[in-house]
C-alpha cells in the first residue's frame, strides 16, 4: 500500500543525527577502553591494553566508592520522590479551590537549570548568610556546615535533589491518575472494599505502567547527576558527595586518564542498563501477580 | 453525622497546610536567589532577613553591560532556539514514518532512539570532545566550540525525548483521517503539513519549548566542548564559583537571569504540561 521508501527518508535524518552524536562516540569509548591512554605520561600515544583497565577498575577503592554512594544517593532520591509524589498527586486528583495555582507553582523547580539549581541551593546553606544554617543554629543550636560536616552536605544533596524532582514524579504519576477509569474503583468501594484495598489491589496495578516509566526515567537521571552536586558541593567535603558522574569528569578531564576514564563510563552504563532490566523484570512480575 | 463534618473540615485543613507547606519550600530556594541578587556584598553579611528593602542593581547592570556575558547570553539563545527547531522537525518526520508505515523492525529502531538517553554524559565527553577536536574538521575549523556543534550535540538527549513525546501523539492521530484526506487526492507531503501538523500542533509546540528549556539549561556538554567563542550562560555561571567565588550577589544575579527564560515558557506550557508527560504510557 504505502511507499517504503518515503518512510525511510523521513526517518533517516534522526538516525543519522543519533548515529554521529549517539552512537559513534560510544563505539569510540568501547576502542579507547581497551588501550592505555593519558596524554600527560611518558608514552604519548595509545597503548592497546585489553582487559587491563578493567581488572584496575574492580580494585580500584575510589571509584567503587563513587559508584555505591551513587546507588544509595539514587536509591534515597528515587523512592522517597515517589512516595512523596504518589501523595501529593493523589490529592492533586481532588478538585479544590487554589489547585490549579499550586500546581504552577509545583512545576517551578522542573524547568530550573540544573546548575542554577545548584548555585540556589549552596546560596540556601552558605554558612554566614543563607538561611537554613542560620535558622537551625538559632532555634536548635545546630552549626550546619556543608564544607566541613559530610553528612550536612549529603543531606543537602539529596534535599536539593528531591526539590528538583519531585514535582516531574507527581506531574506524572498526576497524568496517569487522571486516566486511569474510576468505575472499578468505585464499585469496589460499593462492594465493601476499604479505601487501602482499593489503593493497593486496584489504583496501584493499573497505575503501574506509569509508575515504571517514572522510575526508570527518574533513576537514569539520577545515575548521571552532576552539574547540580558540583555547584553545591563541587563532590566535597572530601570526597562525601562525589557522585560517580563527577568522578568520571575528573578522570578524563583534569587528570586526561583517557583510557581509563572510557573504561569507567562503559562499566556504569553497563550497570544503568543491568538496574533497569532487574527492576523491569521485578516490577513486572508483581504487576502480574497482583492484577 | 458531626464527626463526619468535622473529619471532612480536618481533611480540608490537612490539605490545605500541606500545599501551603509545599508551596513555600517550592518557592523559598529560588525566592532568596532573588534576594541575595538585591544585595550588595556588604549588606549579605547583615542579620538575614527574607524582606527585600532596597535593590542592588549594579548586580544585574554589571554582568548585562558586559560583552562576554552578553555573548554568553546570545550563544544560548541562538543554540536552544536552533536546537530546538532542529529536534521538533526531525521528531515530526521520524514519528510520522514510526506510526504511518509498517517499516521493518520499527520498535527496534524506536527503543535504539531512547537508548541514546541513557548513557552518562560524563561517558560521552570524551569520544565527543575528540570527535569535534580532531575528526569532524575540514582544514582549520572543526566543529569545536562552534554554536553548531552544540546545536548537533544536544540531539543526543533532545531527539530521543522528542521522538518519545511525539510517537504518542501521533498514534494518537486516527490513520482514517489521512486516509481520507489521501482519497481525496492529497499527496504524502500535503497530508503531513495541511493534515497532520494542524493535528499535532499542541505536541509540537511542547516538544519545541520543552527541547528548548532542556537545551538551555545545559551544562555539561557546553562547559567540555567549547572554549571561547559559543560559551552558553549555564557555563558562565559556573565560572562565577570558581574565579570570583565571594560575589555571591552578581552570581545570584546570573542565576537569576539564566532561569528567567524558562519561568516566562513555563507560563505558556504549564496547562499541556500534564497531558504531555504521559509518554503514551497510558492507554484509554
Amino acid at each position: 500500500m504505502r511507499f517504503n521508501r518515503l518512510g525511510w527518508l523521513l526517518l533517516s535524518p534522526s538516525l543519522i543525527v543519533l548515529f554521529i552524536v549517539g552512537f559513534l562516540p560510544f563505539l569510540y569509548v568501547i576502542w579507547v577502553g581497551f588501550h592505555d591512554w593519558n596524554i600527560f605520561a611518558a608514552t604519548r600515544g595509545m597503548t592497546w591494553t585489553g582487559a587491563n583497565n578493567y581488572r584496575r577498575l574492580v580494585f580500584d577503592q575510589d571509584f567503587l566508592a563513587a559508584l555505591w554512594r551513587t546507588l544509595v544517593f539514587t536509591f534515597t532520591v528515587v523512592t522517597s520522590e515517589l512516595v512523596l509524589g504518589f501523595v501529593l498527586a493523589q490529592t492533586l486528583t481532588r478538585q479544590f479551590p487554589g489547585r490549579a495555582f499550586f500546581r504552577t507553582i509545583y512545576v517551578l523547580p522542573l524547568v530550573v537549570a540544573p546548575i542554577a539549581v545548584g548555585a540556589t541551593w549552596r546560596l540556601m546553606v552558605i554558612p554566614g548568610f543563607g538561611p537554613i544554617p542560620y535558622f537551625l543554629e538559632r532555634w536548635f543550636g545546630i552549626q550546619y556546615r556543608i564544607g566541613t560536616y559530610a553528612e550536612h552536605a549529603w543531606a543537602t544533596a539529596v534535599l536539593m535533589d528531591i526539590w528538583h524532582w519531585t514535582p516531574f514524579v507527581t506531574l506524572t504519576l498526576l497524568a496517569g491518575l487522571s486516566a486511569i477509569p474510576r468505575e472499578p474503583l468505585e464499585q469496589a468501594l460499593v462492594d465493601g472494599a476499604n479505601r487501602w484495598q482499593v489503593f493497593r489491589y486496584l489504583t496501584i496495578p493499573m497505575m503501574m505502567p506509569v509508575i515504571l516509566t517514572v522510575v526508570f526515567i527518574r533513576i537514569m537521571d539520577a545515575l548521571r547527576v552532576v552539574d547540580e552536586v558540583y555547584m553545591l558541593t563541587n563532590g566535597g567535603p572530601g570526597t562525601a558527595t562525589t557522585l560517580i558522574g563527577l568522578h568520571i569528569f575528573r578522570v578524563v578531564f583534569p587528570k586526561t586518564d583517557y583510557g581509563y576514564g572510557s573504561a569507567m563510563s562503559l562499566l556504569v552504563l553497563y550497570v544503568t542498563i543491568v538496574l533497569c532490566w532487574l527492576l523491569f523484570v521485578a516490577l513486572s512480575n508483581v504487576g502480574k501477580q497482583k492484577a | 453525622m458531626r464527626t463526619a463534618r468535622w473529619r471532612k473540615i480536618l481533611g480540608w485543613i490537612g490539605l490545605y497546610t500541606l500545599w501551603i507547606a509545599l508551596t513555600l519550600f517550592t518557592v523559598l530556594p529560588i525566592y532568596w536567589m532573588i534576594v541575595v541578587s538585591s544585595r550588595s556584598r556588604v549588606q549579605l553579611f547583615d542579620a538575614p532577613t527574607l524582606l527585600i528593602r532596597s535593590f542592588y542593581i549594579q548586580n544585574y547592570t554589571g554582568p548585562l553591560s558586559d560583552p562576554v556575558f552578553q555573548r554568553y547570553l546570545l550563544n544560548s539563545l541562538y543554540v536552544s532556539v536552533g536546537n530546538a527547531l532542529v529536534v521538533t522537525v526531525l521528531a515530526l518526520f521520524a514519528t510520522y514514518a514510526l506510526s504511518r508505515w509498517r517499516l521493518p523492525s520499527a520498535d527496534n529502531i524506536f527503543f535504539w532512539t531512547i537508548t541514546n538517553r541513557m548513557a552518562p554524559p560524563a561517558a560521552f565527553l570524551l569520544p565527543l570532545f575528540l570527535l569535534y577536536t580532531q575528526v569532524f574538521r575540514i582544514g582549520n575549523w572543526a566543529l569545536f566550540d562552534t554554536q553548531i556543534g552544540l546545536i548537533l550535540l544536544y540531539c543526543v538527549f533532545n531527539l530521543p525525548f522528542a521522538i518519545w513525546l511525539m510517537k504518542g501523539i501521533m498514534d494518537g492521530i486516527p490513520i482514517e483521517i489521512d486516509e481520507a484526506a489521501m482519497v481525496d487526492g492529497a499527496g504524502q507531503w500535503t497530508v503531513l503539513w495541511r493534515v497532520i501538523v494542524p493535528l499535532a500542533a499542541p505536541g509540537l509546540a511542547i516538544t519545541f519549548i520543552l527541547s528548548l528549556i532542556f537545551a538551555w539549561n545545559e551544562y555539561l556538554f557546553a562547559a567540555t566542548l567549547t572554549s571561547v567563542n559559543a560559551r552558553t550562560i549555564t557555563t558562565g555561571l559556573a565560572e562565577f564559583v570558581t574565579v570570583t567565588g565571594t560575589n555571591w550577589g552578581q552570581m545570584a544575579a546570573v542565576a537569576t537571569i539564566s532561569i528567567l527564560p524558562a519561568l516566562i515558557f513555563l507560563v505558556f506550557v504549564q496547562r499541556y504540561i500534564v497531558t504531555g508527560l504521559t509518554f503514551g504510557a497510558v492507554k484509554e
